[in-house]
């Protein structure tokens, strides 16, 4: 088999998982559990650093940025305005331009506030940034989104952390078809064969953060995950057969006895 | 006994001394720089000029890093 690469704004990635770095019970875990997952890319969150207890670990102490890709994150931010505040300081800190966005429209279901997204995508290409987008699983903003510049589009499979799987294949099939872009399932998946599925649909990769982090085992469940997407993407690119309602025996029909 | 301004630093009020410079802050607090973004009333720093920013009364201070998300 040819080298098959997950590229995303003209780089080169050998795998197809991004994971998420929260929601660990410690920096070791969480460092652990990305080695065993394969990940090149991790999502991280901006935030205040830690005035009062200066021995708080790092997450540059752990994670090597020069050696895993940092795709800082604007989780958390319901506007617009605090994500884009949130990217451009992440820039700051060491030169980020590939980013991930996400703008939240609502505290309990944690969907994406699309308008303010497009927005965001529109003013952060033009800045220079290299946005990879978190949104829903809607066709129709998936191409404007494309539009205006995203680098990826990240459609979520389910709710953010709810491990429900992917929820509505059909729309993520139609925007496969649509997009030559990068196609990142982000949120919802709750097992590795959900993943499985994500990359069986044609997806370019998935993200997963707490189906990881949450596992009972979390660095099993890391090589679970690296190996559901490496199943999916290869079932995918071996062409499944047709599916039939009756039965096809698969030993030959002459010469039985 | 020097004259002491006020400053929020990551949302905590401070007292510092009058002529303090952001360069200062940075030290006092042990901050690794390199791995930090700094903005000083909602406008972002450049982390090289810091030594000639010097700090007003009301100031507010953000400095951030990268941690675990999703």
């Amino acid at each position: 088999m040819k080298k098959d690469k997950l590229i995303i704004s003209k780089k080169n990635f050998n795998s197809r998982l991004i994971v998420g770095t929260g929601k660990y019970k410690s920096m070791q875990e969480c460092a652990k559990a990305i080695k065993l997952s394969g990940a090149e890319i991790v999502t991280v969150a901006v935030r205040r650093v830690n005035i009062t207890d200066k021995k708080k670990p790092l997450l540059m102490d752990y994670i090597d940025p020069k050696k895993i890709t940092y795709l800082p994150n604007t989780a958390g931010c319901f506007n617009s305005k605090e994500a884009l505040r949130t990217l451009r300081l992440a820039r700051e800190i060491g030169g980020w331009k590939l980013v991930k966005l996400e703008v939240l429209g609502d505290k309990k279901n944690l969907f994406p506030e699309m308008i303010e997204t497009l927005k965001s995508t529109e003013i952060l290409t033009k800045e220079g940034f290299k946005v990879m987008v978190y949104c829903n699983d809607d066709p129709l903003m998936a191409k404007r989104l494309e539009n205006s510049g995203a680098c990826a589009i990240m459609p979520l499979a389910a709710p953010i952390g709810s491990g429900l799987g992917i929820i509505n294949d059909i729309n993520i099939k139609i925007i496969r078809k649509q997009t030559k872009l990068p196609l990142i399932i982000d949120a919802g998946l709750g097992q590795a064969s959900d993943a499985t599925i994500a990359m069986e649909l044609g997806c370019d990769g998935v993200l997963v953060n707490t189906a990881i982090a949450k596992a009972k085992k979390p660095f099993q469940m890391a090589l679970a995950f690296k190996n559901a997407v490496i199943a999916g993407r290869q079932s995918y690119l071996s062409g499944r057969i047709k599916k039939t309602l009756y039965g096809n025996p698969s030993s030959p029909k002459s010469g039985i006895i | 006994m020097k004259k002491k301004i006020k400053i929020k630093l990551n949302g905590k009020l401070k007292a510092i001394n009058n002529n303090s410079t952001l360069f200062n802050i940075v030290q006092k607090n042990k901050i690794p720089l390199a791995k930090v973004a700094i903005e000083l009333n909602q406008e972002i720093v450049d982390k090289k000029k810091i030594k000639n920013i010097n700090l007003k009364n009301n100031d507010k201070i953000e400095i951030v890093h990268f941690i675990g998300g999703g």
